[in-house]
């Protein structure tokens, strides 16, 4: 690697203060300090410093993501070729070769689109303040394909992420800095301003234009319960449909990187045993969110209602936005009794807003980015019980 | 009443290099510096000229806020050089040292029968003082306050940290005596808080509260200790030290001799052979790792890993400082892949569990460097710094309300309490890599300012 770090050195000069690509230099520390871990020293303070860096600790929620993007390949590439043939009974585990590659073509478009546009973004900024690249992006830029329909137009995509980073992150200073998670403020958007691209029945199954070939999701189904018009006639049907077993393992209809509860349990195994991700978070999420199921249960009276409370946990969006989306430590609450107040509302809400409002098949993504914004009122009531505590203190001495 | 208390936040950092259990004596250092830079916010007011012959324990300096408060020359010789920097202001006085010590000598003093003012006079004039200091603000006390209380630490448990049980051996007299003047000087009580496997030897003083801390480094640390115990509230003062400096105090009204030579530990995985070492403070470095360092490229540390100070060769021993560290500098490029960022990274030690060594066992020890393995970010990993933050403060928003100026944020979060040696973990474990302990510090400049 002595060759790869003389290159380097020789290239320095040019990038400096005052050399002949000064202008340049964000770009050029971004790779230096990608290949190479900096010769910084500790200057004040203590003379030694933990391994551990943000570099670290992004690239390993990109690991823990792996198991979602490539069972949402695999996915992606069933469900169309089961638009393609018209056979919704298509077996799924067949044709892996097929299907893996069919995926491939529809995802990997996306995650280019989403990393080629949004890392442009963060070096114009980079550039424009001066520094290298942030590594918040990375994850970002992973999580924007991976909650977008598979049939989603590509430039769609890369509006909503350049949306994303500037809107949603760098007016506020970059990463660190924003309020709301920058994926899902791209999915919010696109949610908002091309509804028919993002939500329906004609969009999370590539190429749907068979005809008898139904591209709804199975949350979308269940929310026409709410209607005059639903699609089962009662829960038995939807639940010959899609099995508790179907729905955990994530063969059925939906995002790309969303359907497999059980790919996103292995992520957050790695998130939790790397302690990158929040457990309070993600267990107060999932009690939140079976606590809102029983108490639809309770009440009952709808068969979407009484959709047994389990079965809302691992449908739709619910498990990849405990796992990844309401842990982001920057946009979560930052108190340790903040953050479990923060998950289990936020779970809560999602199963509120997924189950009694129609127009919104699902709710976690307006559930997380809710209590995104609520959250510094949480750590507000949290760090004033911390300063009364102090202050009871003085008063009883 | 005494209390027991097992410190389950916080990190035992484990280093290559700790010292052996025997002593060796130094030649006398050529030179020897009073440096008023060891003694943080102090004004000095010089009482010697260039050219002046002195002897240990003779006052150098004073406090210009605290006109009493004496500061002395550890060693007698004649005053060569007085450093000073810009604006004139005093960086070093430099003793040049003659062949034998020559003590100022005054008569030995029975605490027992001394008065509480007798105490504190004595201590003011000789120099003693400097040994006491105050939460709030982590500096020397300020004589005229009445503190709720005085707090001792009896153990350090910072990364190769010299044990206070062998350092003490033989000065139980002297440890006695020390706590005995203390327990004139509060109206309060003299909380003397050890570690449960400590030896009888200190375990055994008395006349004072004895407290048992066990578990995880900072358990040692006194701001740790206090917050347990008697915590500090708006308004409140309480005196810390640690009982080497209570001995060496104890050991001038014993005998009348102000002599600060302290058993320091000589530690760290570029020693060839660490142990321990008598020596005055204000010696030289050189005199102190000449010959026994194996590393060309290495950083001297006067003090621990986690919050003493970089010294070059011709630098000098800190004043309070019981230890000195070499470890090697890391200002090499590390390749991604192998030793650098995403490595497997066998050799990194790491509180969180993004690197294998977690899964190793206890007794694993590691040769960390000075790199900072990483850049400077904004905060955005939460909860790691809670982890090795034994207070009940929240350790992230007082960093912040101490960056951003917030002086009624840093009152609230229990600025008062801290002192920047509390944060050291925070600051090793940060994935930020802010220097959080300056931040801290320059917090309490700012309280200093506005609210003392």
């Amino acid at each position: 690697m002595k060759f790869l770090e003389n290159i380097l050195h020789k290239m320095e000069p040019n990038f400096v203060k005052g050399g002949k690509y000064e202008k340049w230099n964000p770009l050029f520390e971004t790779i230096a300090t990608f290949a190479f871990t900096p010769k910084l020293v500790t200057t004040k303070g203590a003379h030694i410093r933990d391994g551990v860096d943000l570099k670290r600790t992004m690239m390993t929620v990109i690991i823990a993501m792996i198991p979602c993007l490539l069972f949402g390949i695999y996915n992606t590439g069933h469900w169309e070729m089961v638009a393609s043939t018209g056979d919704r009974n298509l077996a799924y585990f067949a044709d892996f070769a097929d299907k893996f590659m069919n995926g491939l073509i529809i995802v990997l478009p996306l995650i280019v689109v989403s990393y080629g546009v949004g890392l442009g973004v963060e070096f114009l900024f980079g550039m424009l303040r001066g520094h290298s690249l942030h590594e918040g992006f990375l994850v970002s830029g992973m999580l924007i394909p991976l909650t977008m329909p598979a049939d989603v137009p590509l430039w769609m995509v890369g509006v909503a992420t350049a949306f994303a980073v500037v809107i949603g992150k760098e007016i506020f200073g970059g990463t660190g800095m924003n309020v709301v998670n920058i994926a899902l403020t791209a999915r919010a958007f696109l949610f908002f301003a091309y509804p028919t691209s993002m939500s329906g029945d004609k969009v999370w199954l590539a190429g749907t234009e068979t005809d008898g070939v139904s591209g709804a999701t199975a949350l979308g189904d269940l929310a026409t319960f709410m209607s005059d018009k639903p699609v089962f006639e009662n829960l038995n049907g939807f639940t010959n449909e899609y099995s508790a077993w179907e729905a955990f393992t994530g063969m059925i209809p939906g995002s790309v990187g969303e359907t497999s509860t059980l790919a996103c349990l292995i992520g957050a195994g790695i998130l939790l045993i790397t302690g990158v991700g929040s457990l309070r978070i993600m267990a107060s999420f999932f009690a939140g969110g079976l606590a809102m199921g029983l108490i639809l249960n309770a009440a009952g009276g709808n068969a979407y209602f009484d959709l047994p409370a389990y079965f809302h946990l691992i449908l739709g969006g619910f498990a990849f936005g405990a796992v990844f989306m309401a842990t982001d430590p920057v946009t979560a609450a930052q108190t340790a009794t903040g953050k479990i107040i923060y998950g289990f509302l936020g779970g809560f809400l999602a199963i509120l807003i997924r189950v009694l409002n129609p127009a919104y098949p699902e709710g976690v993504m307006l559930a997380i980015l809710f209590m995104n914004i609520s959250a510094p009122l949480i750590d507000y009531y949290v760090i004033q019980g911390n300063i009364n505590r102090r202050l009871k203190r003085t008063k009883t001495a | 009443m005494s209390k027991t208390v097992s410190i389950r936040k916080g990190l035992d950092i484990r280093l290559e290099g700790e010292a052996a259990k025997n002593i060796s004596s130094l030649p006398l250092s050529p030179t020897i510096c009073i440096s008023p830079l060891d003694f943080h916010g102090l004004n000095p007011k010089l009482v010697v000229k260039e050219g002046d012959a002195v002897k240990a324990g003779d006052a150098i300096f004073f406090d210009k806020a605290n006109e009493s408060v004496m500061y002395c020359t550890t060693a007698s010789g004649i005053v060569k050089a007085i450093v000073r920097g810009e604006k004139r202001r005093i960086l070093q006085v430099l003793i040049e040292t003659g062949a034998e010590q020559v003590y100022r000598q005054s008569d030995p003093i029975n605490v027992a029968s001394a008065s509480a003012d007798e105490v504190k006079a004595k201590m003011l004039a000789n120099g003693l003082w400097s040994l006491v200091k105050q939460r709030p603000l982590d500096v020397v006390a300020d004589p005229n306050q009445n503190p709720k209380a005085i707090f001792v630490t009896a153990f350090d448990s910072s990364p190769l940290a010299p044990d206070f049980n062998f350092v003490l051996e033989g000065r139980e007299k002297d440890l006695q005596a020390g706590l005995l003047a203390l327990t004139k000087l509060t109206s309060g009580k003299v909380h003397f808080n050890i570690n449960p496997n400590q030896s009888s030897a200190l375990s055994g003083v008395s006349g004072v509260e004895i407290n048992k801390f066990s578990g995880k480094h900072p358990a040692g640390n006194v701001g740790t200790q206090i917050h347990h115990i008697d915590p500090v509230n708006k308004g409140e003062f309480v005196w810390t030290l640690n009982a080497i400096d209570v001995a060496i105090i104890g050991h001038f009204f014993n005998t009348g001799k102000f002599d600060l030579t302290r058993t320091i530990a000589l530690t760290g995985s570029e020693v060839s052979n660490p142990q321990y070492y008598k020596v005055l403070p204000g010696t030289s470095m050189e005199t102190i790792v000449n010959g026994k360092v194996k590393g060309n490229h290495v950083r001297y540390i006067s003090g621990n890993v986690l919050t003493g100070d970089k010294k070059a060769l011709n630098e000098y021993l800190g004043y309070y400082h019981n230890q000195v560290t070499v470890i090697p500098e890391g200002d090499q490029y590390k390749f991604f892949l192998t030793t650098g960022w995403l490595g497997l990274g066998f050799d990194k030690f790491s509180n969180s569990r993004l690197f294998p060594t977690f899964l190793m066992p206890k007794s694993k020890k590691f040769v960390l460097d000075t790199n900072t393995n990483g850049e400077e970010r904004a905060f955005v990993v939460t909860g790691e710094l809670d982890r090795v933050f034994p207070f009940d403060i929240l350790p992230m928003q007082l960093v912040k309300a101490a960056i951003t100026n917030d002086i009624d944020g840093m009152e609230n979060l229990g600025i008062y309490e801290v002192a920047p040696e509390d944060f050291a973990l925070c600051e090793y474990v940060c994935t930020t890599k802010i220097d959080i302990q300056d931040k801290i510090r320059q917090g309490l400049d700012v309280i200093a300012k506005e609210c003392m």
